[in-house]
């Protein structure tokens, strides 16, 4: 086994925090591990990467070569199309798709998400909604490590373990926001996916992800959800376009 | 023994904690800033190594070569460029030798993520006569710490270890041992050694030359160094490059490998590998340096060298799994998706109400009334003013070059002189030429952004910054009517703008100082 993340974002949006959750789950775990990153010039609101790899047999490169990458885990959405010619044939994308808009030619962003959508191995889920659910907006990135989470070797509470340790210093309320970041992440990464797995399209699918409480998300609702989409053409619309969040239970 | 999750950097900063250090000096530069600071950290509650920003690398070094002097283990840290600025006092060292041992650990920065250039500290090695050791991994920078150490002080020689970005900003866990005890105090007793007049460096150059026999005898014979013939085909993988190579190959390849990671280079491990083999590809990240020793000016006879100089691998920028592979002739792999042309791109850029903003748009203001003005400009935060949308720096060179070069530019007739300087830069490198510009009376004007840190590199202490700063500029003998003091603040600026006009107008040195403290600095205390 050995299982190679790029993490994309931008400078400032922690992806560091995101690498020592799993590099301390993979050391935990008994896996090698080796995670390259990007200090300096370019964490001023630059682009910036991290190349994790984790494996039961030693790595050699630091940096993991084009056609090995098992998947791109981006906490910004415009930052996936840096790295996904690394992805192999049945790696997978799992993306934010709360953009994070420093540059003026940021493109638009309706376009961006079908651009994304189009990819079958996807998982998308809007961070800023949960992550402001959860308590803080800068928990977006332990709302990706949830998301990521139903994709990897590890369990839940090998991770919760190290998202605690990570915030510890800051206290119990951090604590308490980045813990229901991490499982809001990992609920609407598999909520999404199971809309999409039972037929629903991708964008309309993290559209509705949206507008759903995360409280609530479960993936046994979901073929209900698609159903009721399927049944009711304007339903989503009329979703989108109330003021409130709808129970997934609803 | 315990497991630790370590970069690079600080696997080097443990390691010369666990090799007994009584010291560690360094000035902040990328990807090198992180051993300093680990075992500052790592220290802090005992108290008991010496760990305090230098102003330069030169100073580092020689507060380094004193603690040699006085009998106790020293690690000496700094980027590549940083050795330039060292380079006098490394060089000598060479020949006064050590007492207790002295490491410098030097990082380079191939591929420029943060550098002005992507220089090879191998050169550097090779060209003042001392062993230089090259980690691939986070356990080889811990172990090759003890041994540097050790080699040190038997051999009372310096000793490099040069890192590249890849391994200093990359992690993994590391195996480590117990500490060994510091030195006790015991200055040297050969004065002479430590005298280099000419009668004396003589005598101690040939005491250096006369080591090399033993240092290559060292590197032939060490595990670093590993010879592995198969095939008629063979690689030579410097450091790091190993582990490109080794991605790319099964176990039962037919390559024949030299891996490198000990210098001055194995000449007879090379030898042999050449005599085997009918082709050499050569990986290294940096110079090719290996590649051009070993081609040397005619090229080798039976033998064909591959490598930077060749095409088979670019000339320049770092090296990867993927470059690799093609020079190994190998196909691509395959991907789910091909690349994505035309991305926009994300460039660094100054924090939002970051001091040098509000500088910088005053100080473009103040020279809209001259016809393209240039300014000169210096290495820190500031430079991205260089970008859009400010746009107001036009150089940016080496560590204090803003204040030479816009005092050469003067001389020759060219006004505006404005230079743009950080107040870390400042004490760096910039007291120099403008103690020189006030003594010579030059018309220019220089601008020093203090933000009371060492922003760049991670909000370190500045050595020049508030009243200390001040101090210094007055000290060069300006005319004190011509040091101004701004705050640069939006509120402010028609304020900044007509302070900055009125020294431009004024014939003759003049220094503002633009004083607000960085949004990192005050987030971070
Ligand atoms: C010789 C050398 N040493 C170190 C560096 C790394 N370096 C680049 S900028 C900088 C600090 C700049 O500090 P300051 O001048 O105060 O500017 P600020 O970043 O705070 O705006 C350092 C240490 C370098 N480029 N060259
Ligand atoms: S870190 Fe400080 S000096 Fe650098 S851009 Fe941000 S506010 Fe400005």
């Amino acid at each position: 086994m050995q299982k190679n993340i790029i993490l994309a974002g931008v400078g400032g949006q922690g992806i560091l925090s995101v690498a020592y959750v799993f590099d301390n789950a993979a050391l935990d775990a008994g896996f090698f591990f080796k995670q390259a990153e990007v200090h300096g010039m370019a964490q001023r609101g630059g682009a910036v990467q991290s190349n994790l790899r984790y494996s039961d047999v030693e790595i050699h490169s630091d940096v993991i070569p084009e056609g090995r990458c098992d998947m791109v885990l981006a906490v910004e959405p415009l930052e996936v199309m840096r790295y996904w010619h690394y992805l192999k044939p049945d790696g997978w994308v799992v993306t934010s798709i709360t953009p994070y808009v420093n540059i003026p030619d940021y493109p638009e962003i309706d376009t961006l998400l079908a651009d994304l959508a189009a990819f079958p191995h996807m998982v998308m889920v809007d961070t800023g909604h949960l992550a402001r659910a959860a308590g803080n907006l800068r928990s977006q990135n332990m709302v990706t490590v949830g998301a990521a989470s139903n994709l990897l070797e590890f369990t839940e509470e090998q991770l919760l373990k190290h998202v605690e340790g990570l915030f510890a210093r800051k206290g119990e309320k951090v604590v308490a926001v980045n813990r229901k970041a991490f499982l809001y992440g990992r609920a609407a990464g598999a909520f999404f996916r199971a809309l999409v797995d039972g037929g629903l399209d991708a964008v309309k699918a993290v559209k509705l992800c949206s507008k759903i409480k995360p409280e609530t998300m479960a993936v046994a609702l979901a073929p209900a959800w698609v159903e009721r989409l399927r049944n009711d053409e304007a339903l989503l619309d009329t979703i989108l376009e109330s003021g409130s969040d709808v129970s997934a239970e609803s | 023994m315990s497991k630790e999750i370590l970069l690079g950097d600080e696997a080097i900063g443990l390691g010369a904690i666990h090799a007994g250090i009584s010291g560690v000096y360094g000035y902040p530069g990328t990807p090198s800033t992180e051993i300093f600071e680990f075992i500052e950290r790592r220290t802090k509650k005992k108290g008991d190594v010496h760990a305090f920003w230098s102003t330069n690398e030169k100073v580092a070094y020689e507060e380094a070569l004193g603690m040699s002097w006085a009998g106790k283990r020293v690690l000496v840290c700094m980027k590549h460029v940083g050795l330039n600025v060292a380079a006098d006092a490394f060089m000598n060292s060479a020949l006064t030798g050590t007492n207790g041992g002295l490491v410098l650990a030097v990082a380079d920065d191939p591929g420029m993520h943060s550098s002005q250039n992507e220089q090879d500290s191998r050169y550097f090695a090779q060209f003042a006569l001392i062993p230089c050791f090259e980690p691939r991994n986070q356990q080889e920078s811990y172990d090759m710490m003890l041994e540097a150490f050790e080699m040190s002080e038997e051999l009372a020689i310096p000793v490099m270890v040069r890192l590249i970005t890849r391994i200093a900003h990359s992690r993994s866990a590391v195996t480590t041992q117990s500490a060994h005890p510091q030195n006790p105090l015991n200055p040297t007793k050969e004065i002479k050694r430590w005298t280099l007049l000419p009668s004396n460096a003589r005598v101690q150059y040939a005491h250096l030359t006369d080591k090399q026999p033993e240092l290559l005898k060292r590197a032939e014979n060490s595990i670093h160094n590993e010879l592995e013939l198969r095939g008629k085909r063979g690689v030579i993988s410097c450091g790091l490059s190993e582990n490109y190579l080794r991605e790319n190959l099964d176990e039962d390849h037919d390559l024949s490998i030299l891996s490198i990671r000990q210098y001055p280079m194995p000449a007879e491990k090379i030898r042999t590998l050449v005599e085997h083999v009918d082709e050499l590809l050569i990986l290294e990240d940096g110079y090719p340096l290996v590649e051009n020793t070993v081609r040397g000016l005619f090229g080798l006879i039976g033998t064909e060298v591959k490598g930077r100089m060749t095409g088979d691998l670019p000339r320049t920028g770092e090296l990867n799994p993927d470059l690799v592979r093609e020079a190994l002739g190998l196909p691509k792999l395959e991907t789910a998706h091909s690349h994505t042309g035309d991305i926009a791109l994300r460039p660094p850029a100054l924090c939002k109400g970051c001091p040098h903003t509000d500088s910088f748009k005053a100080l473009n203001e103040a020279l809209n009334t001259f016809e393209d003005p240039q300014v000169f400009s210096d290495i820190g935060c500031y430079t991205l003013a260089a970008l859009p949308p400010l746009e107001a720096i036009h150089s940016c060179v080496a560590m204090g070059a803003s204040i030479g070069m816009a005092a050469g530019a003067a001389h020759a007739g060219y006004s505006p002189a404005v230079a743009a300087i950080g107040d870390s830069t400042f004490s760096h490198g910039g007291i120099t030429p403008m103690l020189s510009a006030v003594q010579q009376e030059v018309n220019l004007n220089v601008l020093i952004l203090d933000n009371d840190t060492v922003a760049m590199t991670g909000t370190q202490r500045s050595m020049s910054t508030g009243r200390a700063l001040d101090d210094i500029v007055h000290g060069t003998g300006i005319d004190p009517e011509h040091v101004r003091i701004i705050v640069p603040l939006p509120k402010n600026h028609d304020e900044n703008v007509k302070i900055m006009r009125e020294e431009l107008a004024h014939e003759g040195p003049s220094v503002i100082i633009a004083r607000r403290t960085c949004i990192e600095a005050i987030k971070g205390h």
